[in-house]
């Protein structure tokens, strides 16, 4: 009898302990979320691997190396969420856990299944939180970027690899900026920048994988879990770059977000490990 | 002997220190530890105004706790005739609401992001003591809304703006407005009281140039502005949108500077200040004709109307007044004034 409980005390144990982490991208296991896979023919360009110098931190001024990786083209579109939906019904608007997502996702659907009214299944999805996004990215087998590789691959205009001192490509980012209306538009109307991506600004902000990196990692000479370089005066002590005031904004906004937010202009594209 | 002498020097020590008491500031009398100063209970949520116009003085009111609202608003709105701009706003004007309270009141300030906007933004008010000044408390992305509380421990008038990186183009957007912290008892009554706030704009194209115009930040890091203006717009204060007095009634001008560069040489043409709240705080100055209003700073000007016609309100750095739009009136009407000026 005694044997008996030790053997399901040991399977207990050994079930519970082989639970996965999902701490970094490409470690991934299944979620308890029961995810059914789509499949995605959305085009990948490869990003090779770089490094540059990091924006923002108290070690701004760094060198970051990126990895090679794959990178969507584009943002993920209505359409291509729609697709994920019909095969995850647990992820539509009346079904979501309220954990996951607050009560703004998918706010301007007219229904579980139907995407905005005037809006192009071409359009990139907005008003999904990050867990969303998460999803969608497991159930097509890819991941989210980090932030290290999508601030890499935004370096690119058309013709270079990095064109952050160019003071010209600054000023076309804070412009593009200034649109309104980003969640309307197509995808892949404008010039794609030197890797083939298309859309990397001037459409909407992104969902990166740790966009909460930079408020919680440490760099705060206090015991607070805000980061005031983002703040006021901080943030002129720790720029790498005074003047890049573009990746200000998006740092900024990445600051200002938590994981079950829903924004009206906040969408994602999906990224990859080269080894598979 | 010995104990007359005692008891002189008691009192020689007592008058001593009673004489030594500082009381150089007509405002802070009897200022008691503000920290102490309770509220009576009730609550208001503030009605906000859009500028130039200001809430109902607070009086003889008890402390208490006012509910402020503030949503941020992202607009395109006119810079000067025919001149579009892409402003960053509270409650969509520019400045954004005055908000006025009292010293000992503990303030409830709700900030909105609307969620049509596309950038985060968050809310400095100088009349905040803590970190930030309100800021790290109320960050807020496009859609989301944060409530933070503080308790008005000095009186003043204290500029307020938004504080997210960039912080130097939010402010330059136009995030700025004011906040009045009324003495216990209120300020002197007066006849008219107006709000008044500078600010700086910088362009991609030159000063006049028609259409929408994009904000330049080299011109904004070289402080080179291409417009120099009162309440967001060069026409702000004149035309339909003048302001009057009548004669014989006391005017009293809240004036702040956003920035986000440029210090102002505030003057009325035809005016002389009465009364001078030196930067904003408790001093007084008498008779002044041109105040220094730096970025970031306030200052209340009083004065009396006594002859009627058109008094020019401006920064009396001058091109900036007359080729940059920092240019306003106050009308003045009623009945002619001749012994104190008269045209032949």
């Amino acid at each position: 009898m005694r044997s008996v409980f030790v053997m399901c005390f040991i399977i207990v144990i050994s079930l519970v302990s082989c639970s996965g982490n999902r701490d970094l991208p490409g470690h991934q296991k299944k979620t308890d979320h029961q995810l059914t896979s789509i499949s995605s023919t959305k085009k990948m360009v490869k990003i090779e691997a770089g490094s540059y110098e990091a924006f923002i931190g108290k070690d701004s001024g760094r060198v970051v190396k990126v990895e090679s990786f794959y990178m969507d083209e584009a943002p993920v579109t209505n359409g291509e969420y729609l697709q994920f939906l019909k095969k995850n019904p647990q992820w539509t608007r009346s079904k979501v856990l309220k954990l996951y997502a607050d009560s703004t996702y998918l706010k301007y659907w007219k229904n579980d299944y139907e995407i905005p009214p005037h809006i192009s299944p071409e359009a990139p999805v907005t008003n999904i939180s990050w867990y969303a996004a998460e999803a969608y990215a497991k159930s097509v087998g890819k991941r989210l970027p980090t932030i290290d590789e999508w601030e890499y691959a935004a370096l690119a205009d058309r013709v270079s690899k990095n064109a952050s001192r160019n003071p010209a490509f600054t000023g076309f980012i804070l412009k593009s900026y200034q649109k309104t209306d980003k969640n309307k538009q197509l995808i892949k109307q404008s010039q794609p920048n030197y890797y083939g991506l298309y859309d990397m600004y001037g459409m909407v902000w992104e969902w990166t994988y740790d966009f909460n990196s930079v408020m919680m990692s440490g760099e705060s000479r206090k015991d607070k879990t805000t980061n005031e370089s983002l703040f006021c005066a901080g943030a002129a002590v720790t720029s790498s770059d005074l003047r890049n005031y573009a990746a200000f904004v998006r740092y900024a906004l990445r600051g200002s977000l938590k994981a079950d937010y829903c924004l009206n202009n906040l969408g994602f594209r999906c990224a990859k490990n080269t080894e598979n | 002997m010995r104990k007359s002498l005692f008891i002189t020097a008691v009192l020689a020590a007592l008058i001593q220190t009673n004489s030594c008491k500082q009381n150089d500031s007509k405002i802070a009398e009897g200022q008691t530890d503000t920290e102490k100063i309770a509220t009576d209970g009730s609550s208001e949520t503030q009605k906000l105004v859009a500028p130039p116009n200001v809430p109902n003085p607070i009086g003889d009111r008890a402390a208490r706790k006012v509910i402020v609202k503030l949503e941020t608003i992202e607009k395109t709105g006119e810079l000067a005739d025919g001149t579009q701009y892409h402003f960053w706003t509270f409650n969509g004007t520019v400045p954004g609401s005055f908000i006025r309270a009292r010293v000992g009141d503990d303030i409830e300030l709700h900030l909105k992001n609307n969620e049509n906007n596309t950038f985060p933004h968050n809310i400095d008010l100088h009349a905040v003591n803590g970190p930030g000044g309100g800021a790290e408390a109320t960050f807020v992305a496009p859609g989301t809304e944060k409530v933070f509380n503080f308790k008005a421990l000095n009186p003043g008038l204290y500029v307020y703006h938004c504080a997210t990186a960039p912080v130097g183009m939010h402010i330059a957007n136009g995030m700025y407005g004011l906040i009045l912290i009324e003495p216990e008892g209120g300020l002197p009554k007066v006849d008219r009281e107006y709000y008044i706030m500078q600010g700086d704009f910088y362009t991609k194209g030159k000063f006049g140039d028609k259409g929408l115009q994009e904000f330049d930040m080299d011109k904004a890091i070289a402080e080179h502005p291409e417009y120099v203006v009162f309440n967001g717009n060069t026409g702000a204060l004149l035309g339909d949108g003048e302001l009057q007095a009548k004669v014989g009634e006391t005017v009293r001008f809240f004036v702040g500077n956003g920035g986000p560069n440029l210090t102002s040489s505030f003057h009325v043409i035809g005016e002389i200040f009465d009364k001078v709240y030196i930067e904003g705080g408790s001093k007084i100055n008498d008779n002044v004709q041109t105040t220094v209003i730096p970025p970031g700073g306030a200052s209340i000007v009083e004065f009396k109307a006594t002859v009627p016609g058109e008094y020019v309100i401006v920064d009396h750095a001058i091109f900036r007044a007359f080729n940059k739009g920092a240019l306003g009136k106050l009308k003045v009407t009623g009945p002619e004034n001749p012994a104190v000026y008269k045209k032949n």
